[in-house]
This record gives structure tokens, sequence and C-alpha cells, in this order.
């Protein structure tokens, strides 16, 4: 398959995914911007309020989680975008149509996580208008506000992709989401900073990676963050290195995809 | 001319040790209408699985139109289109989508898709739904976009897993005539079907396969050839109470306005008349008690099955 079908193949699972999710945008899209914007009134505005600005940097509070918030939708669509396509795709069987045709796995992977990829950062932009209704944004560092919510978008849709792959029911589906992705978006710094924690528990929390992308984001939003940038954006970069083998081996093996 | 499809002793141990195929060797020409018949678990769709990409081999060599499956993967696959036994479409997305999908994995152009997908709909008579979700079809309108996402980027063999189950006389008819003008162009079609009358009135060459091994590939002609007897069920005009005997076939009274007559192919069908109008029976219409293939690829199975046995127990 020379390098233009390729491009036609992976322009086609693209598109295709892109049309999945936007058919079913009240299960996809319209959730998190109501979530988010919940999370604006109550703890942006209503408990923030009341929260000391010495605890977030010099920040207000809800200046302060906005960046958090996005990157926590960007994560959880990301991710859930591809574990249930590929799941689905599995479960109803026209992943067949894929493994059939001779389009390689370099492209399927792409495709999947782009999808994956268009979905989060769609969302993403979509919380980011519906927090200038609460606050006003100003970006300190566009660039690296850039790079880290799509290198973090890429990362986690990455991580659906194995997941999808592993699955064998809805259930596997949702005990990663449920069980792993949630507690660490919620303990990786996106309602506080590690300062406020003891020696200890700052000490674990830097074993969680998305506090590594949380502050990489916020560094770009507000200047201010609880980590190294550069250790941000090597962290995300191991990360996706691993995951991504990981990816490509299983399907290049066709483990959990071939008899 | 490379052939259609080369197998070299093909063999398939799955992860529970149970072996599907065993050493399967096979040849198919292009052009032909081929069939592989088997029970179920005889290895057939092991065997469209693997020649498909979708199950790994354990040994063997396969190629598709001279490329190997193995170190030419990509032109291999381009050459396969699949009509699988189970329906494998994604029921939540548009008809038009799904051929135009499928066209892009292979990579043709969407202008071009929409083109080719609107021309298969059409001959497939689905175009009137082309905007309708693949689940709010019927079963044999499934079956038919699953034959026209096979064909969407114009592969030059066709395999069908069963594509006729559970679809109904007019529509099975429908679809043989499709299949048969696609034949006429060129294409080279493997199908493997329940309906023995299907292979047999469509296909030129055949394969039996059982427990994984190939019992026989021949020509359909010569296969059918090789039966030894067949039975007729004859209707007739007035009802009899007793049956003429005959040592030249046997003829058994299944109702008074019933025989069933086994006829050895040392006979002609001519003497059935003949004895029977000696004993003034008038015969009102006549037909095959089996289709002529089911009896053989019974027969054929049984032998192998008893072979098996037997070597087991030695």
């Amino acid at each position: 398959m020379n390098f233009s079908y390729q491009m036609t193949a992976l322009y086609t699972i693209l598109v295709k995914e892109v049309l999945r999710f936007t058919r079913i945008w009240v299960q996809t899209i319209l959730p998190p911007a109501i979530t988010m914007a919940l999370y604006f009134v109550i703890f942006g505005k209503l408990i923030g309020s009341a929260i000391d600005s010495s605890a977030t940097d010099g920040y207000s509070y809800i200046d302060y989680i906005v960046p958090g918030l996005i990157m926590m939708s960007v994560i959880t669509n990301s991710y859930s975008n591809v574990v249930s396509s590929f799941y689905s795709a599995k479960y109803q069987g026209h992943l067949q149509e894929l493994l059939v045709s001779p389009t390689p796995n370099m492209i399927i992977i792409l495709g999947f996580i782009g999808g994956g990829v268009i979905r989060g950062l769609m969302v993403g932009a979509i919380v980011t208008v519906v927090s200038m209704f609460f606050t006003d944004l100003n970006i300190a560092h566009p660039v690296i506000t850039l790079l880290t919510v799509f290198l973090t978008a890429v990362l986690f849709a990455t991580a659906g992709l194995i997941n999808g792959v592993y699955a064998k029911s809805f259930d596997d589906i949702s005990i990663v989401p449920v069980f792993v992705l949630t507690p660490l978006t919620y303990l990786g710094g996106v309602f506080y900073s590690i300062k406020l924690l003891s020696d200890f528990w700052q000490t674990v929390s830097l074993a969680n990676p998305i506090l590594y992308m949380v502050n990489g984001f916020r560094y770009g939003f507000l200047g201010v963050s609880d980590i190294n940038i550069y250790a941000c954006f090597a962290v995300i970069l191991i990360f996706w290195g691993i995951l991504f083998s990981i990816a490509y081996f299983l399907l290049d093996r066709g483990i959990g995809i071939r008899t | 001319m490379s052939k259609a499809l080369q197998i070299n002793n093909l063999r398939k141990t799955y992860a529970n040790g149970f072996t599907a195929l065993k050493g399967v060797s096979l040849d198919v020409e292009q052009g032909d209408f081929f069939a592989l018949l088997g029970g179920n678990g005889a290895g057939k769709s092991t065997m469209i699985g693997i020649i498909s990409s979708l199950v790994n081999k354990t040994d063997g060599d396969v190629k598709v139109c001279g490329f190997d499956l193995e170190t030419q993967r990509s032109q291999a696959k381009s050459m396969i289109g699949l009509v699988p036994q189970e329906f494998n479409i994604n029921m939540f997305e548009p008809v038009d989508e799904i051929l135009i999908n499928q066209a892009g994995y292979y990579g043709v152009p969407r202008k071009e898709a929409t083109i080719r997908a609107r021309q298969l709909l059409e001959q497939l008579e689905l175009w009137d739904k082309r905007k309708n979700m693949a689940r709010e079809l019927s079963g044999g309108m499934k079956r038919r976009l699953m034959i026209a996402r096979a064909l969407i980027h114009r592969p030059k063999l066709l395999i069908l897993d069963e594509p006729t189950a559970g679809v109904d006389i007019e529509i099975r008819r429908s679809m043989w005539d499709f299949l048969t003008k696609l034949n006429t162009a060129g294409m080279t079609i493997i199908l493997t079907t329940h309906y023995l009358e299907e292979a047999e009135s469509m296909c030129r060459n055949i394969a039996i396969i059982n427990k994984g091994e190939i019992v026989k590939n021949t020509s359909m002609k010569t296969l059918l050839s090789g039966l030894n007897h067949e039975t007729f069920i004859l209707d007739l005009k007035t009802p009899v109470t007793q049956v003429p005997h005959t040592d030249e076939f046997t003829i058994t009274l299944i109702d008074e306005s019933t025989l069933e007559v086994e006829l050895s192919k040392d006979f002609s069908i001519n003497r059935i008349f003949e004895v029977l109008n000696n004993h003034d029976i008038r015969v009102n219409s006549m037909r095959n008690k089996s289709n002529r293939l089911e009896e053989l690829f019974l027969e054929m199975v049984h032998q192998n099955n008893a072979e098996n046995t037997s070597e087991e127990t030695a």
C-alpha cells in the first residue's frame, strides 16, 4: 500500500471516528460541557470565593482550577473515545473491515488515536469557552499550553486504545476510567497545589503522571507550576513512548483482535 | 497466469490445543466458481479466516493471485473481498458510509468510492436504503450490503461464507444471479454454503473438508458422476396398496400415493417407468429425495469419519 493510499485510509478512519462521536453529540460533547460548568459554578465561584489566593500561587481559585478542569475533560474524552470506539468495533465485529484490508497497523493506530485526540481537543475547546463565562482567561505561554494539551490527548488516546484491545466486555472498558483515571486526575493537582500537602504526600503525588500534565498545562495558562516544565514534557513523552510501543506490539501480534 | 488461491500445507492449532486444519493444500484457478463444503467445525471458517488475515496460521503458505500472504500481505489483501458468515457491519452507521469507508481502507478516495457505492447499491437494490442505519435493514438486505462492501475495492477473489443463510428464496435466487454475473465477468468466487443445491447449481469445482482435512477436491461434474445411486420420490396418479418387486432397484411404499425408488447408476431411469407401467401404476410427478450433492457429501464425510475412527482404534 503506497503512501497516498495509506493517507486515504488514515483520513477515512479519522472521518469515520469524528462522524461517530458527533452523531451522538448528546452523549459525547454535551455532558462534559455541562459537568464542567457545574464545577466552575460550585468549586470556582461558590466555594472558590472563600479560598485564600495564597493557597493558589496568588491566583483566584477559579483561575487556578480552570486549566486543570480543561485538562481533566481532555484526558477523559480522548481516552473514552478510543476505548469505546475500538471495543464497539471489536464487539460488533466491524473491526474486521479494517483487519481484512491492507491498511497497515500503524495507520489503524494513528487513526484511532487521531479520533480520540480530535474529540479530546474539541471538548477541551468547548470547556474553555464555557470557562470564559466565569472568568477572564489569559494564556501566559500559548505554545506550551497547546503542546501540553495535544500531547496529553495523544497519550490518553493511546492508553484508551490499549484498553480497547484488551477489553473483553463492557465492564472492562469502564474499569480503568472509573478506578484508575478518575482518582489519578482528582489527585493530580486539578483542584489544589501539591505544596499544600505534607512532604510525604508531595513525594507520593510525584508518582502520578497526571500531575505533570495538569501542571504543564497550568504553567501554559498562568505561568505557575508545582513541577518543572521540562519534567512535565519528559514525563508525557516517556509515557507516550511506552504506551505507543505496547499498542503497536498488540496490534502487530493481533493480541485481542485476531484468533 | 497465477492461481487465484494457492494453499500449501496449511495448519492451525488453537491455543486450547484443538487442531482445526491438519495440513490443507488447495488450488483455485482464476475465474473459477469454487465450492468449499464441510460440516460445522470442519475447518472452513478457520481456512477462510487465515486467508482473510483474521486468524493467525500455525504453519503453511497462502498465496492470493500470486502474492504471498506473509511477505506481500498488502497486495494479497487487496485481491480479496470477504463476505463473512456473521453480520459484522456497524449497525449504527448509514449504509452508504459503510461502503465509502471500506473503500477508503483500500486507498480508494471518497469521490471515487461514492461513485462505486452508488453502482453497487443500485445493482444490489439497496439504493433507496443508502441513508438508513444498517440496523434498520432486513436480514437479506444486510447480506447484500456485506456483498457490496466486499466488492467496493474491486477484488479479484470473492470469498462468501454462507452468504444466503437466513435469506428468503426470492432474494437468494437474485443473489445467485448476481454472483453468477460476477463470475461470468471474470471474478473468482469461493463459496461455502449449507444449501448444497446452491453449490451444485453454481460451482464448477469443489473441495470437501472434514475434520481439518480435504477429503475430496475435484470438479463438480466428476464428483456427481461418482454418485452410485439416487433416490427418487414418485407421486402417483392413483393410489396403490402393493408395490412391484424387482431386483434392479428398490421400491418402497411411503403411503398409498407416494413411492420411494432407490436406483443404482448402472440402471436407466426409464426402467422405473417400464416396471411401474407394467403394473399399471401411473406417475404424476417425480423428484429427487435429496440433493445429489448432499448424498455424496454425507457419504464422503461418513466414510472419512469411519476411516479416522478405525485409524484411532488401530
